[in-house]
């Protein structure tokens, strides 16, 4: 009796991107190399470049700008068990009007809600729903979570199902999570396929395609090297933003990890013209820091990513606190809770 | 008419907080001429337990601090015994029946002490550590890592100075210590329990226990996650015993020391909690 | 408008407080010097901050002389507990008046505020923090159970890192027991007298510490002085060679830090980009004013362009300009006198053949700038790879094996500092055996601590500074004279602890 002890090799899901990269006949074990043979990481290093963006002073008009680049940037995000077609609601009214003792605030870029919460989100939009108004100014995106999110845990039927109902339902934009089991095992193969079959599952009946951003749950990754590989994995796979975290694992984003993604996101450009987005979500609580994010982006892969099809913050709370800077700024004076909406 | 005073609750110093004993009992602490001054916590096993907890707790974060920034911490407790000197003067004149400038004197010697202590937080390790040459294509280096959770049975004799020859040294290499004062003269450690709180100490890094060593300290001695034993002020005990108990989970033991020069500052005493580890690492240019 | 041209972000001057005239600070007190009083200047601007005094010859005999007193009369009979209490309180102080030290070190020097608030005055903190510590444990120094002071220590220091040479010099040897005379650099005299107040709020003994401010002339009054007992000179080689002529014969002990032309090397398996961060940080850090920056690039040639390029594009957000602005990197050249050097050297690299390139930045009408600048393709046998340009200039060549990496890296009369780059820890360590360098950053580089010893080899100078090397420097072995107590205790004693062991 023979025992097999190598396993046979795979032809993996075609994807254009990695086709090119890697070639026509690329396999997980060629995958595998590929990602292994990136230069790494030290974090040390990692770690204090991005203390180092985080010294920059941005004050007055900078500072003003800044505000409300931030607030174009944000996907207002409720993802609670407990959420409601009501609380979906009152979501969607804060975005459309942040803030109502000041009109002149933008809006965020999306609202960002459980898959079977989105027919209530695309409802409460109406005419302001992106997917409708075509992407007119002040419009705004409804993406959904999908692929079992937070765990990923499930049947590959079951992501795909949960994905193409969210966008059926008229999402424009999905972020899905990446099989961090199969990641942390080796099996890069398997993540990618998945990634692709998420990325086929959101074309829509008219050919076109809910937008894909890819959760690597850098929480979870644990390593630098790892992120780094999982971002050039999610984007060769053909996701069109990669994105730190889901939010309910800390660490969730920092400022270090969303540092390397853009420089993946940097290198990418270089080699291949193409532009990919990132999303840091989970964590970011004060303009403060949503600022160092911004400048981050600015110095590592240049002012152009600061729009919202190429970068995304994931945050609730963040917006108010935002909305309290703005006020100072207005008024002079420091501003309250009492002074900002709860959604 | 003079005013009347508020005099204070001494409770024991746990995980950072101030909780009375679970046993809700408590034992008098007189003076040296035997008048009535203070209701102090008398702690039970249970209150070890919690110690030892909250110890292990703090103890990730205490020795995974710079050892700059331990010696700056330690450095600041200094400054705030400093500051509170007159009421740790007036605590020893009552209890030890000794005059001010006695006092005064033991006082000026424990922060004297802890100063000296602070000083070799990021330093020690460059007396204790070394490269070692070893006989191959091997880079080597030993260094001196704190070895845990460090139980304490202070000198019994002194209020202040005893506690504090034997809680600093364990704390500079990253150690966290549960310890039991002077059952006498329990004042003093609680009101240095104060500093600890209003300094940069994680709660957690240092737990005080007041009340009966002789009901306490088997309990340490015996408890599993503890790692180091400091017998210095278990002179009255049955410390042998003490040190058999310590011997099931091989803890490392300091035997009792009787006197004057009780826990006199010494390298050597900071250098017992650790442990030193060696590290191979190949070399080749090829 | 452009987020990345930041809005200005200025930190105040109005924390300063300074005179319009300074003395010397001779026995505590400020004196007027006797010499032709000169002018510090803000290299940014080229504005006027203060007046400062020259100290003749009668005045560093002075200063000397009240350093003796000191010594024998008060500060060798001192504890090492009290010495240690002091420099404590020393530490306390500049933590205390830190944004205030910063904000006049980057006025003088020109360094972008940024540095001198998060690099320098910490570590200067740090400094005294750490041999504060050493002043009453100096039997464990590794000199003997008790070692001596040497007496009055003359030091000199530079422009580049003022306040932080200052404490490299002082911490150590009031830790040991010395008195000292110190003379700051003619471009950087201010935060040595702001330290001077430091030292008056300290309650420090009159004469322990004393600060002469003047030019080369005070300098050399100073380390020829016949009752000085050991000389600490930071700066070129040229003029530490001259001392070191200076003091043949005599039983003055002498340790210099002088220039170097540091390697840092960049293997091809290196995290890419944290080595580009290591490369602009080891050259462009303090306008490259720094006598371990790595003014050397040696990539390994199969990586050549990809990071040659990728240097090139993070100098794009590199910003030069007014030093007070918070977002500054790149401030003033010292002095106009550096700035003509660092021109000529440039020159000469194009001449050679090098091919320079220059990031983009606006230069500001007034002031000493010099952009950063790269110099690719250049040859061992180029004057710009072995000659020291102590400003913003990269040098770059390249090496095809590890063993040709060393001996590049080597082939130099410098040996201060060198950098490695590269993920296998194995060829780190063997690298590092191998360079004649005295200090060794892998995966990192310009990185300091007061407990981490610094010095070079060769030309660079010798002796160390910082950790429990930097105090044999100041110390000589030897059992204590009757009458003095240097490395003697108090109450805090070392006694050894006779009996339990692990």
């Amino acid at each position: 009796m023979t025992i097999e002890t190598t396993p046979p090799v795979r032809t993996l899901a075609p994807a254009a991107r990695a086709v090119e990269v890697l070639g026509g006949d690329f396999t997980e074990a060629s995958l595998r190399r590929y990602l292994n043979g990136i230069p790494g990481v030290d974090a040390v290093g990692l770690e204090q470049r991005a203390a180092g963006l985080g010294t920059r002073s941005i004050k007055t008009t900078s500072k003003a700008w800044a505000l409300d680049k931030i607030i174009e940037l944000i996907d207002l995000t409720t993802l609670e068990g407990a959420d409601t077609p009501g609380k979906v609601r009152s979501l969607v009214a804060k975005a459309l009007t942040p803030d109502p003792s000041d009109l002149s605030a933008p809006r965020p870029a999306a609202v960002c809600v459980y898959g079977d919460m989105v027919p209530y989100a695309v409802e409460a939009l109406g005419a302001s729903h992106a997917g409708r108004s075509g992407g007119a100014p002040g419009s705004v995106n409804v993406a959904a979570v999908a692929t079992a999110f937070p765990s990923g845990r499930a049947s590959l039927a079951v992501k795909l199902a949960d994905t193409a109902d969210a966008v059926a339902a008229g999402a424009d934009e999905i972020d899905m999570v990446i099989d961090r089991g199969a990641f942390l095992s080796g099996r890069y193969g398997l993540v990618f396929d998945e990634i692709v079959a998420v990325k086929e599952a959101c074309r829509r009946a008219d050919g076109s395609y809910a937008h894909l951003k890819v959760i690597l749950e850098t929480g979870e990754l644990n390593t630098y090297d790892n992120v780094r590989r999982a971002s050039w994995l999610s984007i060769l796979a053909g996701g069109d933003f990669i994105k730190t975290s889901t939010g309910k694992v800390s660490p969730a984003a920092t400022l270090p990890v969303t540092l390397l993604m853009l420089e993946v996101v940097r290198d990418w450009h270089k080699l291949t013209g193409e532009e990919i987005g990132v999303k840091p979500a989970g964590g970011i609580r004060s303009s403060k820091d949503a600022i160092k994010y911004l400048v981050t982006v600015a110095e590592t892969v240049g002012e152009h990513w600061l729009q919202p099809h190429l970068f995304r913050f994931g945050a609730s709370s963040l917006l108010n606190d935002v909305l309290l800077q703005r006020q100072k700024l207005t008024t002079g004076h420091y501003s309250g809770a009492d002074y900002v909406t709860i959604d | 008419m003079s005013r009347l005073t508020v005099p204070k609750t001494y409770k024991l110093y746990i995980g950072g907080k101030f909780p009375r004993s679970e046993s809700g009992r408590t034992y008098e602490v007189v003076s040296a001429k035997g008048a009535f001054l203070a209701n102090a916590a008398k702690a039970s096993r249970k209150d070890a337990r919690d110690a030892v907890v909250a110890a292990r707790g703090a103890l990730g974060g205490w020795a995974g601090a710079t050892a700059y920034n331990r010696g700056q911490v330690l450095y600041r407790i200094a400054e705030l015994m400093e500051g509170r000197r007159a009421q740790f003067v007036d605590e020893i004149q009552q209890t030890e029946g000794v005059s001010a400038s006695v006092a005064g004197a033991q006082v000026d010697e424990a922060i004297d002490r802890w100063v000296w202590y602070a000083g070799w937080a990021d330093k020690f390790a460059q007396v204790v550590g070394n490269a070692n040459p070893v006989a191959g294509p091997y880079f080597n280096i030993s260094v001196p890592e704190p070895t845990g959770v460090v139980a304490i049975v202070a000198p019994q004799d002194s209020g202040l100075l005893g506690f504090v020859s034997a809680v600093a040294p364990a704390l500079v290499a990253g150690n966290t210590v549960v310890v039991v004062a002077s059952e006498r003269f329990p004042l003093s450690a609680i009101s240095l329990s104060e500093v600890l709180a209003t300094s940069d100490v994680p709660g957690g890094v240092v737990n005080i226990l007041t009340g009966s060593p002789a009901e306490i300290a088997p309990w340490l001695a015996s408890h599993a996650d503890v790692n180091a034993l400091d017998l210095v002020g278990a002179g009255a005990l049955e410390w042998i015993d003490l040190q058999i108990a310590a011997a099931d989970t091989l803890k490392r033991v300091l035997t009792p020391e009787n006197g004057q020069d009780a826990a006199a500052p010494s390298l050597d005493r900071i250098a017992f909690f650790t442990e030193t580890k060696t590290v191979w690492h190949t070399k080749s240019l090829i | 408008m452009s987020f990345l041209e930041y809005a200005p972000a200025p930190e105040s001057r109005a924390i300063l407080n300074l005179r319009d005239q300074y003395g010397l600070f001779i026995d505590g007190e400020f004196v007027d010097g006797n010499g032709t009083p000169f002018q510090t200047i803000s290299p940014a601007t080229e504005e006027r901050i203060a007046t400062i005094s020259t100290a003749n010859t009668a005045d560093v005999d002075a200063a000397v002389a009240a350093a003796r007193r000191a010594y024998e009369r008060t500060w060798s009979r001192m504890s090492g507990s009290d010495r240690g209490k002091y420099l404590f309180r020393i530490a306390r102080l500049v933590q205390e008046r830190a944004r205030e030290l910063a904000v006049a070190e980057s006025l003088d020097n020109g360094k972008p505020i940024k540095e001198s608030r998060d690099v320098d005055v910490p570590l200067v903190a740090a400094w005294f923090f750490y041999y504060a510590g050493w002043a009453d444990k100096l039997d464990h120094a590794g000199l003997g159970p008790a070692p001596r002071a040497l007496g009055v220590a003359a030091q000199v220091i530079p422009w580049n890192f003022p306040l932080l040479m200052l404490a490299w010099k002082i911490a150590p040897a009031l830790a040991a027991g010395n008195t000292v005379v110190l003379k700051p650099a003619e471009t950087t005299p201010l935060t040595a007298l702001l330290f001077a107040e430091i030292v008056q709020q300290a309650g420090l003994p009159a004469g322990v510490v004393n600060i002469v401010t003047g030019a080369g002339e005070t300098g050399r009054d100073l380390v020829n002085h016949p009752d000085v007992n050991k000389v600490a000179f930071t700066g070129s080689t040229a003029v530490g060679r001259e001392i070191a002529r200076a003091v043949a014969g005599t039983d003055k002990k002498l340790t210099l830090e002088l220039g170097g032309k540091a390697a840092n090397i960049v293997f091809d398996d290196a995290p890419i980009d944290q080595a580009v961060e290591g490369i602009v940080n080891g050259i462009f850090f303090n306008q490259g004013h720094v006598c371990c920056a790595g003014s050397r690039l040696l990539v390994q040639e199969s990586i050549h362009d990809e990071v040659v390029d990728r240097l090139k594009n993070r100098l794009s957000t590199l910003r030069l300009g007014d030093p007070l602005d918070k977002n500054t990197d790149i401030g003033a050249i010292n002095s106009a006198e550096q700035l003509h050097r660092i021109r000529e050297l440039s020159d000469i690299g194009e001449a050679e053949g090098a091919d320079r390139w220059t990031a983009d930045c606006a230069i500001p009408e007034n002031g000493f700038w010099f952009a950063p600048t790269i110099f690719d393709n250049v040859s061992t046998s180029h004057r710009i790879a072995r000659e020291e340009i102590f400003g913003p200039v990269l040098s770059v060549l390249t090496f095809r094996t590890p063993a040709e990496a060393i001996a590049k890296a080597n082939n130099t009369p410098y040996g201060l500092s060198a950098g490695i780059w590269s993920d296998k820890g194995s060829r780190i360590l063997a690298v590092a055996d191998k360079l004649r360098a005295g200090v060794i950053w892998a995966n990192t580089f310009n990185r300091f601590d007061p407990a981490s010893p610094f010095g070079g080899y060769k030309e660079s100078g010798y002796g160390r500074e910082g950790g429990r090397h930097g105090l044999a420097a100041y110390l000589t072995p030897g059992r204590a004279l009757p009458g003095t107590s240097a490395g003697a205790l108090t109450s805090a004693s070392t006694t050894t602890r006779k009996g339990a062991k692990k």
